[in-house]
């Protein structure tokens, strides 16, 4: 009995869209995060963005007139739910487009279901296969980690160091990791003389810094996140490893200097520019937004926003500037979100085109260090 | 030359803290017949009670740690007393689900009472290398060594001259004759538990400065600490200790001569191969079936 009744109230809303009645009607937005679970660190405070920025749209009148409501779900970083809540978002909450999720493997899953549902997806995951090939309703706001590896690399071409070894946790982002390092290696005449590998949840990596000690390698790039690096930049003083240390974008934040204490002096990563916010030139594009956001996360938290947060922010900010141009459907917000140009976000500058969904270039990240237990840029 | 004795070196360290984990395994599987998948969680409960009483009511580390293996112990006990207890006529295999649904439930309680966090213990006696044969060990590794050479010698002296470590052991022999002879079985068991849980959670305070801890890091700590009693053959003596120490050494040579991508699978195949050949343990003569 409700199906068709649902079906013919569908059909109907689809016909009087235009009518100012519904025209009020707020529009739904999507989000998956993976609020709990292993990759609570990126879910958390995408979550937390997302609504903080769909509240402070709202309390400024929404966007043309209509409120946003943020429908989000947490997955648990678990793929299958992931698949299942996005398929709920779909059919039974008829958002126009989808946040998240927050992990490459879950978004890797979900991207069927939207492709066949022609949903646009804002994912908030880093994987570069996200959007390579690019799929026609998948965008995404976290910087590729080419992108990262490239800033990484131009430094240390710049100091003529061409032999190094990295060090990578087996899981997708650390794999993701490896890979991009080994394929822009060549580029900038870099070779990798040591290749290791540990387990996200192991609790010693003295073994495989041992084997890079043994190596001649002139730099160390140690790919994961928290608290992998931590334990490894521990064991990299208790050897006395003299080399640099770099680390990936995945530990860009305090939590990172916290637990690795004394040994994070001198450990450099490329990082999004949300973190050293302050230390920007005025003539930075991202300045202010990147204050507001600090700003707002601030007031509404208590808490320091983070460069995770701050994929959910941006994607949230690309969807309104979507509608603000007039898309209120799936396929027109999946139009407009590719014809965004210069939109100064969180996580850089965003240039999405047909042949481009990431949107970013190398400058979205800036290379800092750990100086005084404290980030300081490199210049 | 250099290299091998440190990753030699690291593999002892890493598995003396197996070798603890272990032994509290045997302890209580020895008393109960049961194997206690909720054992990492304890490791994991050292650590975090002892970070949260320092950073929340400042006590000294040494005051902290007492009051987390005395918690500890107290989640051991309660563990017992409402979830074993009451099942008098259980299964072994009953008995072990319910372990793994009690680990699930502490992992939860912690996690949402502490966060999802990782946090860092201070060291307990500063963070200087220091150089033995070439290799490199923090202060730290001294003071995991040191409680685990203590507690193999009062396991010792406990089951093997003292009346109650008697009365424990002939529980694990044959619980019906134990009690024959006036032996009350369920306080042993809790006996057990006590020093179980109180063993798991010493583990998880002396390694929290170096491996950090989470509400999570019991899975594989706990695993670890399996491997290495059903290398020693689930005795509550030498037999797991030295099984944790090869194990950790293991690992250690396999992830730095071999690679390291093979490291866990290592550890397991390790398991896999004395389950198959010699499940009895590798330092045990093969005896008749305990009954």
């Amino acid at each position: 009995m409700k199906k068709p009744i649902i079906a013919a109230f569908v059909s109907f809303s689809i016909f009087c869209l235009s009518t100012a009645a519904l025209a009020a009607a707020p529009i739904k937005i999507g989000a998956l995060f993976s609020v709990t679970g292993p990759a609570s660190f990126l879910g958390e405070p995408e979550r937390n963005s997302a609504k903080m920025v769909v509240d402070e749209i709202n309390k400024a009148g929404g966007v043309k007139g209509r409120k946003l409501e943020l429908v989000a779900y947490d997955t648990t970083g678990d793929a299958t739910k992931a698949v299942q809540l996005a398929n709920k978002l779909i059919k039974d909450d008829h958002v126009v487009a989808i946040i998240g999720p927050s992990t490459s493997g879950e978004t890797m899953a979900v991207i069927p279901v939207v492709e066949k549902a022609h949903v646009p997806l804002i994912s908030c995951a880093a994987a570069i296969k996200i959007t390579e090939p690019v799929k026609p309703w998948v965008f995404k706001t976290a910087q590729n980690d080419s992108l990262a590896v490239a800033r990484i690399y131009e430094q240390l071409k710049k100091e003529k160091k061409t032999k190094i070894a990295i060090l990578t946790v087996s899981d997708a982002f650390g794999s993701s990791g490896r890979e991009q390092l080994k394929a822009e290696a060549g580029r900038y005449g870099i070779q990798i003389i040591q290749d290791d590998t540990y387990g996200p949840k192991d609790t010693d990596m003295t073994a495989q810094l041992t084997r890079i000690r043994g190596s001649h390698a002139q730099a160390v790039v140690c790919w994961g996140t928290n608290p992998g690096p931590a334990v490894v930049a521990r064991n990299a003083k208790q050897l006395g490893l003299t080399i640099p240390l770099y680390m990936s974008h995945g530990v860009s934040s305090k939590k990172f200097i916290d637990l690795a204490g004394d040994a994070a002096e001198g450990i450099r990563l490329p990082s999004g520019k949300v973190l050293v916010a302050d230390l920007l030139p005025k003539n930075d594009h991202q300045k202010s937004a990147l204050v507001s956001f600090k700003r707002d996360y601030q007031r509404h938290y208590n808490a320091e926003g983070d460069h995770f947060g701050g994929h959910a922010w941006d994607a949230v900010m690309l969807l309104k500037g979507a509608i603000e141009r007039g898309a209120d459907t799936p396929a027109a917000i999946r139009n407009q979100l590719e014809a965004t140009r210069n939109f100064a976000g969180i996580g850089g500058v965003f240039n999405f085109s047909a042949r481009d969904h990431a949107g970013l270039t190398k400058d979205a990240f800036v290379l800092v260090e750990v100086k005084n237990k404290k980030w300081a840029l490199v210049k | 030359m250099n290299e091998t004795m440190q990753y030699i070196i690291s593999g002892l360290a890493t598995g003396a803290i197996y070798a603890l984990i272990g032994l509290s395994f045997a302890i209580i599987y020895n008393s109960t017949g049961i194997i206690n998948f909720a054992q990492g969680e304890f490791v994991m409960l050292g650590g975090v009670l002892t970070i949260f009483s320092i950073n929340a009511f400042h006590l000294p580390t040494l005051i902290a740690v007492a009051v987390a293996v005395i918690g500890t112990t107290v989640v051991g006990v309660a563990f017992e007393r409402f979830a074993i207890k009451p099942l008098k006529n259980a299964t072994p295999l009953a008995l072990i689900i319910i372990t793994i649904g009690a680990s699930i439930l502490i992992r939860g309680v912690v996690m949402l009472l502490w966060g999802k966090d990782t946090q860092a213990l201070p060291p307990f006696s500063g963070n200087e290398p220091i150089s033995i044969a070439g290799a490199t060990l923090l202060p730290q590794h001294m003071w995991i060594f040191g409680v685990t050479l203590l507690v193999l010698a009062l396991n010792r002296f406990f089951f093997y001259h003292t009346i109650t470590g008697k009365a424990m052991r002939a529980c694990s022999f044959n619980r019906k004759a134990a009690n024959l002879v006036g032996i009350s079985v369920g306080r042993m068991v809790l006996l057990s538990f006590v020093i179980s849980s109180a063993l798991g959670s010493l583990a998880g305070v002396i390694i929290a400065p170096l491996t950090m801890t989470a509400y999570d890091v019991g899975i594989m700590l706990g695993l670890k600490g399996f491997c290495a009693a059903i290398m020693g053959g689930m005795g509550s003596g030498l037999g797991t200790v030295l099984g944790g120490l090869i194990l950790g050494t293991l690992e250690s040579l396999g992830a730095g001569l071999i690679s390291s991508g093979y490291k866990d699978a290592i550890a397991f195949l390790i398991l896999l191969l004395i389950l198959f050949i010699r499940p009895q343990g590798l330092f045990k003569k093969g005896e008749t079936e305990r009954v």
